[in-house]
């Protein structure tokens, strides 16, 4: 499931949830060769793909905590519409045409631009952030345990456990994840598949259900109420206001890391054609427009009954809702998506060091995912921990796409390490570190929002990696070591 | 028989739905919703295993 390679050290960094189609993208055979023409898929296989892997137990947190900022109705429609048409704009003109071009995996390429060292840190990179996000996943699955077990739900402004209850009942279900995901997870891969079509289905059923609760009876009142009821503008006590702009740029660079930040050359290397990156609005419109604004109404639900109850914790939500299917639905996206994550986060730590244990690294990893799913402030915070995703991996897209498309229109050599046999070639470091110094100056001493850090930190990483490779790239004869 | 299961489970695909919209209508109540989300979901998980998925085999 979801794009893991069971043998090559290298991880393919396919979004959580991803639950569909995945053997197909998942072959060995081409991890260190392009994908050849007779192995490409038709454009089926990548709507199933996308319309899967974006509908995940994130949603349930990243819709309420919108509401939660205040955001307005028409801030939160139109933006979130314009936002995900970007994204969906990036992977069709940015992404796809190199992955259709060169055929390769993002660890590949950067390998034959920057060395082999330079993938020893993306892999450490990923994997924190990994165990960051299945300690997020066990949290939501975690919370659907709070109804029956009659935990308190932890508040919005909470970062650590409100009792032994609650951290019990998280460390029992982060055990069984970490547990499945140490002895592989294929059993749980293929019950993904199957939940997929019921779980988009039960999202808009959420929509449709809490409706009535609401005040809304017919389409033609739903606007109204959406105005004065729902999305009313108002923030929560303490939170700053979400505008257009942070909604779109939300929408847009959620997902950074697979888009402008390359990871989706490992299943876009396997289309016929790059038009076939339109289908990433499958995975846009249902998992990152229809599911969020969803799984906000679920929070309406919540505020028109107690207005003082601002917490976010999806169990509790979806059953006021949905009853026991609602449970049901909260276990399994955070179940099916932690697992996957954890089991990757191994992959990817292991890969600093093959000898070492793949099951005894996953368990370490899980380990550190529990400890930080315990912390309910991962999932309050869950808007800045996505951004935070896809600022620190971001970089390495752009120097993709400064090596793909300028390096010899400025007369210089593309995959340069590749070239020159170097173990490591320091432009994309540079441009790497220089890019995460500038959104670190721009968020704490320029005082900007994490939200509007990822596209000039892009551009800047593509800038520098130009420069220093103009500066550090010799006209010595090259040989191709690699390939 | 793997086409009656298939038909049951777009059964169910069909009723999760179906019901909520029945009480949008004002045919049916809250809890009358989330009993037949209930019968969708069940369902659902007891016919898709048995033909979605079929080829992948498990570790």
């Amino acid at each position: 499931m979801n794009n893991i390679n069971m043998e090559d050290n290298n991880v393919s960094p396919v979004e959580p949830g991803m639950s569909k189609e995945d053997d197909d993208f998942s072959s060995n055979e081409y991890e260190r060769q392009p994908v050849p023409e007779s192995k490409t898929k038709g454009l089926s296989s990548f709507v199933g793909l996308f319309a899967g892997e974006h509908v995940a137990a994130t949603e349930l947190l990243i819709g309420p905590l919108f509401l939660a900022r205040g955001v307005s109705a028409f801030d939160l429609i139109v933006g979130l519409f314009i936002g995900n048409l970007l994204a969906v704009l990036s992977w069709r003109f940015i992404t796809a045409p190199i992955a259709v071009k060169k055929r390769l995996t993002l660890y590949f390429q950067l390998e034959k631009i920057g060395g082999r060292a330079i993938i020893d840190v993306y892999n450490v990179a990923n994997g924190v952030l990994w165990c960051c996000l299945g300690g997020v996943f066990i949290y939501v699955s975690a919370t659907a345990l709070f109804v029956p077990l009659n935990i308190p739900d932890p508040l919005k402004t909470d970062w650590l456990p409100n009792g032994p209850g609650m951290v019990m009942v998280i460390l029992a279900v982060g055990a069984v994840i970490v547990y499945i995901a140490a002895k592989g997870y294929d059993a749980v891969a293929r019950f993904a598949n199957i939940s997929a079509p019921w779980m988009v289905l039960m999202f808009i059923v959420f929509g449709i259900v809490t409706l009535p609760s609401l005040g809304v009876h017919s389409i033609s009142q739903f606007w109204e109420v959406a105005n004065t009821s729902i999305w009313k503008g108002v923030p929560a006590e303490g939170a700053s206001r979400f505008t257009f702009w942070h909604v779109l740029c939300f929408a847009w660079f959620g997902n950074m890391a697979w888009h402008l930040g390359m990871g989706d050359l490992s299943i876009f290397r396997y289309a016929k054609k790059a038009s076939y990156a339109w289908s990433s609005a499958a995975g846009m419109y249902l998992g990152h427009y229809i599911a969020w604004i969803t799984a906000g109404l679920l929070y309406a639900v919540q505020l028109q009954a107690d207005p003082s109850n601002t917490s976010v914790v999806p169990g509790p939500m979806a059953y006021r809702v949905a009853g026991v299917s609602g449970i049901v639905l909260v276990i399994l996206a955070g179940w099916t998506t932690a697992n996957p994550v954890i089991y990757r986060a191994g992959l990817a730590f292991q890969a600093i060091n093959p000898k070492w244990s793949r099951a005894k690294v996953t368990a370490i990893a899980g380990i550190v995912a529990v400890v930080a799913a315990v912390f309910p402030g991962l999932g309050n915070n869950f808007l800045s921990i996505a951004m935070l995703y896809g600022i620190v991996l971001m970089p390495m897209g752009a120097v993709i796409f400064a090596d793909h498309y300028f390096m010899k229109k400025l007369g210089m050599e593309e995959f340069y390490a590749a070239k020159t046999g170097k173990l490591v070639h320091w432009p994309p470091i540079i441009a790497w570190l220089v890019s995460l110094c500038l959104c670190v100056i721009l968020k704490y001493v320029v005082g900007m929002e994490e939200f509007f850090l990822c596209l000039p930190g892009w551009l800047c990483s593509g800038i520098v990696y130009l420069i220093a490779s103009k500066a550090l790239q010799k006209s010595h004869k090259l040989k191709e070591t690699v390939v | 028989m793997k086409t009656v299961l298939k038909l049951l489970s777009a059964l169910a695909l069909l009723i999760l739905p179906v019901v909520p919209l029945l009480q949008l209508a004002g045919i049916g109540s809250a809890e009358l919703t989330k009993f037949g989300l209930l019968v969708g979901t069940v369902l659902w998980f007891s016919t898709a295993p048995f033909w979605m998925n079929k080829k992948t085999g498990d570790k």
